[in-house]
């Protein structure tokens, strides 16, 4: 595989992160402080497609219960290493049983 | 000094090593070496894009770039939103910048008190960048010795970590409005965008609250 292609991700994904960093600097002001709205619809979306997502089409496997399963630990303040590996092994124990 | 935000971000670190084993396991079958698949954990260091990217790979160059790249597009956002919480002198803000990933900038954001923010940002931050390259390392050079990440329910560890972080932010009803439109905006472009495109546009779901917080702004 082409070093090209590496380094060019690696590139693009620093000038990002980056480019986010300077403007949030530059932009000062009347935005300060109130761009945090921006990250919860995101992270949102990236749940959603992590959980459904598969390629192009929307699946309910193992994931799906896993999700739900970790909703009710993070509901009853379970703390974080307990809440994803009660996923993880919802999700590894759906997978063995063929769901 | 070992109190739940260091526990924390300790868990989201070990977790993200596991992870970064299929991820060095994945990128060496795809038909990367072992240095290419570590140098794109140390430097391009955004786990999604960096899957997406190897898993896409087999077909070509011009056809993987795109899709990864528009998912670390979400990186920028995250920086944006960090304003307060990354550094303000030119090269700290650039070293800061490069630690600016999903579980960074979440763990940040559920914190309430500006000093936790930024504990937060750089404990969850340094954990998963030592375990992220650890595991990348491992499983690039174990090869095909492990399974896929399904066997280990690994896939499904990700959204459970996400979501854990993303709830102490939600703190309105707006704000759960957003997250839900988020999260429908990129279901239902799943089918139809490209990789990449569905999370990216789940961000017009603040649209809403930045005008509204804006329209709070006094002249």
């Amino acid at each position: 595989m082409s070093w090209t292609a590496v380094l060019l991700l690696c590139a693009a994904s620093y000038a990002l992160k980056a480019g986010g960093a300077v403007l949030a600097s530059r932009g000062g002001g009347v935005l300060e402080g109130r761009l945090d709205v921006l990250v919860v619809p995101v992270i949102a979306g990236l749940i959603a497609v992590q959980t459904f997502g598969d390629d192009k089409t929307l699946v309910l496997d193992g994931r799906a219960p896993a999700l739900l399963v970790a909703a009710v630990l993070i509901w009853r303040r379970v703390p974080l290493l307990l809440v994803a590996l009660a996923a993880g092994g919802t999700a590894a124990l759906l997978h063995a049983v063929g769901a | 000094m070992f109190d739940r935000l260091f526990r924390d971000s300790l868990s989201i670190g070990l977790a993200t090593g596991v992870y970064a084993v299929s991820f060095g396991v994945l990128s060496v079958a795809a038909g990367f070496s072992v240095a290419q698949t570590c140098v794109m954990s140390l430097v391009a260091f955004t786990g999604a894009s960096q899957f997406m990217f190897v898993s896409v790979m087999g077909g070509s160059a011009a056809a993987a770039l795109p899709p990864a790249v528009l998912l670390a597009a979400r990186n920028g956002i995250y920086a944006l939103s960090l304003g307060s919480v990354l550094r303000r002198a030119g090269w700290r803000r650039a070293l800061d910048a490069h630690l600016v990933i999903d579980e960074s900038t979440a763990m940040a954001l559920a914190q309430d008190d500006p000093a936790d923010r930024r504990r937060g940002f750089i404990l969850t931050a340094l954990a998963i960048f030592a375990c992220w390259n650890l595991g990348t390392l491992a499983g690039a050079l174990a090869g095909g010795v492990l399974g896929a990440p399904e066997t280990y329910g690994l896939h499904a560890i990700f959204p459970a970590v996400f979501l854990a972080l993303l709830v102490p932010q939600v703190r309105s009803r707006e704000v759960l409005a957003a997250a839900l439109a988020g999260a429908g905006i990129a279901l239902l472009l799943v089918p139809a965008a490209s990789a990449g495109v569905p999370v990216m546009a789940s961000v017009l779901a603040a649209a809403p609250l930045l005008v509204r917080r804006r329209a709070k702004v006094p002249a």
